[in-house]
């Protein structure tokens, strides 16, 4: 029944490993960039927080597909000559969700109630001692599953790398697809490995947030 | 730094350009507007199967969202349009892919197909966020529970979450630039076919983002003065 | 001893302290009401300078709070403050809650500190629950935690912000007890509260505030029984049964 998957299925396999270079990739620098994010949104320094929050706005009333068209277009034009598909779809996914990230590190950062922090400085901590076994620790166990959510999230956006030709895991199928033109078993092998990882990764983030719930840090 | 380029913003209004971008902005309004009809119908159907008292009917309504959210919209569209036709058979199939315009019906349908998962999950929320109180109330004036649902649940979930559906009617818009993949002529389409002719496609995006902004500034205006008309006094509001 | 001198405080129009005038020596109980938005737990705030003032001075054991060198790191391990929600750790159990200040500001070895917790915990009561996290235990054990981690650096001050307002009527008493154990052994206390019952059995000096400004101050005697002002008078009658 899945004939046209078998046989072609180290070529799938390698688009899929594509898939997740650029699944780990985005992830990186957007989480990392999303917990700056999230501090200038948080910020009361108004030349921190009007920027970014302009950025933020921008970025989400935008389709990630044009973003993704936006840095190829920008990024030869920056770097004076053409660039790898690779590395424009990561800055695009990095640039992008970013600002989803952002989001959920600013509510972690303000689900911390004022008078927790207050609780530990009365005890004699400084500022980065509360910050190191207080703030970041809790935020970080009440940010986990919604971390683990716009990760699955990011995971799904990587397929419209798509566009500018690189050879992720929906494209090579596509590629397949034209030469052997065994659409639904070739579509619904993408669909169901998409639908495993993901569902199982809903699981997860479902888990967590059981599990902070009855810790009662969440 | 020295460019080797020379910007032509021209290209956002100079005929025939200006002429395609105000089609694809028509087409992104069509089959945004239309897959959001059909999301809300199939949405609230779905999401209220999820709240009855059969067994079976939940479970279509929880694996109907499931299957829709865990598959990215990408992978949908081009099921419903590659392999969608093959399901009627070879004969059937070929000529299926002969109609004018099927990538346009198929993106309406995918984009309809794949929000109502996300409204049903709305519509779980608007009624778990109902306690469980005022449904006994409903339900001691001699109600039976459909009409209890008609008249009052229904109806009160869906003003309870009329801020994420702003949200989903904006995501609608944004998905509807995945429809570019299949042919749909729509704004993401239009502004890779002015690059693809004049090689200015950094104006061209630049452009198109313009246009979302605007467009999605608009609808969050329109959704904000709906919700002015239908907000329930004494709840919190955004 | 602290001394507060012309403490006024304001947010842009509004003026949330005005004019907060106190010495509070060594081994006095002081008991703060009056309505919500009266200023008082601001004032306590202020006092190991959580939150900054605009005007006047408040001096710690002959330390200005005003002063610019001052460490108010250093000052608030005089000072304990247990809070209305009581502001457990959620992620640690109580004996971490109680052990994390002194082994990582005061230095002490994980013995010395464990020890120290257990002894507190069993003047408090319940030393049985040392590996628990806060979300087991009820809101009057969890507050008996917290004023043992407020204890545990050995402060010479010890605040408390409406620590029973939080409580269900059952688990108040628990609570109370411990404070007038505390007060009794000679801890400087300075309490918000609602609980009369308290005021009248160990407090020195009770000061009535209403928008932001102390309206009248006595001991308990002086206090309940002839009270000058007509707010005063009226507060009383409302939470008095």
């Amino acid at each position: 029944m899945f004939d046209a998957v078998a046989r072609n299925l180290p070529f799938l396999i390698g688009g899929f490993g594509v898939t997740l270079q650029l699944t780990f990739c985005a992830l990186g620098g957007g989480i990392a960039l999303g917990m700056l994010v999230g501090l200038g949104r948080i910020s009361r320094k108004a030349w921190v927080y009007q920027p970014v929050t302009v950025y933020v706005n921008l970025i989400r009333n935008v389709p990630l597909i044009l973003v993704i068209f936006w840095f190829y277009f920008v990024m030869p034009i920056i770097a004076g000559r053409p660039l790898n598909p690779f590395l424009s779809a990561v800055i695009s996914f990095i640039i992008f969700e970013a600002t989803y990230f952002g989001e959920i590190f600013r509510a972690g950062y303000q689900s911390i109630s004022k008078d927790l922090v207050n609780a530990a400085y009365s005890t004699g901590l400084t500022y980065s001692q509360t910050a190191r076994y207080i703030l970041i620790p809790i935020a970080f166990r009440r940010m986990l599953p919604s971390l683990i959510t716009q990760s699955i999230v990011t995971f799904q956006d990587t397929s419209l790398a798509f566009v500018i030709g690189l050879q992720e895991f929906v494209r090579r199928t596509s590629i397949v697809d034209n030469l052997e033109v065994r659409s639904i078993q070739l579509f619904s092998f993408v669909a169901i490995v998409f639908f495993i990882f993901c569902f199982i990764g809903s699981k997860i983030s479902r888990h967590f947030e059981e599990k902070g719930r009855k810790t009662g840090v969440l | 730094m020295g460019f080797a380029y020379d910007f032509d913003w021209g290209v956002l209004w100079r005929q025939p350009y200006g002429m395609w971008l105000l089609q694809g902005i028509w087409l992104t309004l069509k089959i945004g507007f239309l897959g959001w009809i059909i999301a809300l119908f199939l949405g609230i159907l779905i999401g209220t199967l999820r709240v009855t008292p059969w067994r079976w009917l939940r479970f279509v309504s929880t694996a109907y969202t499931e299957v829709f959210r865990n598959v990215p919209f990408l992978v949908q569209l081009f099921f419903w349009y590659y392999a969608g036709p093959m399901i009627f058979g070879e004969n059937l199939g070929r000529q299926i892919n002969q109609i004018v315009g099927l990538n346009y019906y198929m993106a309406i349908f995918a984009l309809g197909m794949y929000t109502a998962s996300r409204v049903a999950e709305h519509m779980r929320a608007g009624f778990a966020s109902i306690s469980r109180d005022q449904y006994q109330a409903v339900l001691s004036t001699g109600m039976t529970h459909s009409q209890m649902y008609r008249y009052v649940i229904i109806p009160y979930a869906l003003r309870i979450i009329l801020p994420p559906l702003t949200t989903e009617f904006l995501t609608i818009f944004k998905n509807s630039s995945i429809a570019m993949t299949i042919g749909v002529a729509e704004i993401t389409f239009m502004s890779y076919r002015i690059d693809a002719e004049t090689f200015h496609g950094l104006e061209a995006t630049t452009g198109a983002m313009f246009i979302y902004l605007v467009l999605g500034l608009t609808v969050v205006r329109v959704m904000g003065i709906i919700e002015s008309k239908f907000k329930i006094p004494g709840m919190i509001g955004r | 001893m602290i001394e507060i001198n012309n403490i006024s405080k304001w947010f842009g129009d509004f003026r949330v302290l005005t004019d907060i005038n106190e010495v509070i020596d060594r081994g006095k109980t002081v008991v703060i009401c009056g309505p919500s938005g009266s200023g008082k737990s601001t004032l306590l705030r202020c006092v190991n300078g959580l939150e900054p003032y605009q005007e006047g001075e408040i001096i710690v054991d002959g330390i200005s709070l005003s002063d610019p060198q001052t460490n108010l790191y250093k000052l608030r391990q005089k000072i304990g403050m247990v809070f209305q929600r009581f502001e457990l750790y959620p992620h640690m159990p109580v004996l971490r809650n109680i052990t994390l200040a002194p082994m990582k500001v005061l230095k002490k070895s994980r013995q010395e500190a464990e020890k120290k917790a257990m002894a507190l915990l069993e003047r408090v009561g319940i030393p049985e629950k040392a590996g628990e996290y806060p979300a087991n235990l009820s809101g009057g054990q969890q507050q008996r935690v917290a004023i043992a981690r407020s204890l545990a650096m050995e402060p010479d001050y010890m605040m408390f912000d409406e620590p029973t307002s939080a409580l269900d009527p059952e688990m108040i008493n628990e609570v109370l007890e411990v404070m007038i154990d505390l007060s009794k052994e000679g801890m400087t206390m300075i309490v918000v509260t609602h609980e009369m019952g308290f005021a009248r059995e160990v407090a020195d000096e009770i000061i009535f505030m209403d928008e932001g400004r102390i309206i009248e101050r006595g001991t308990d005697e002086e206090f309940f029984k002839n009270p000058k002002s007509k707010r005063t008078k009226a507060f009383l009658s409302q939470i008095l049964v």
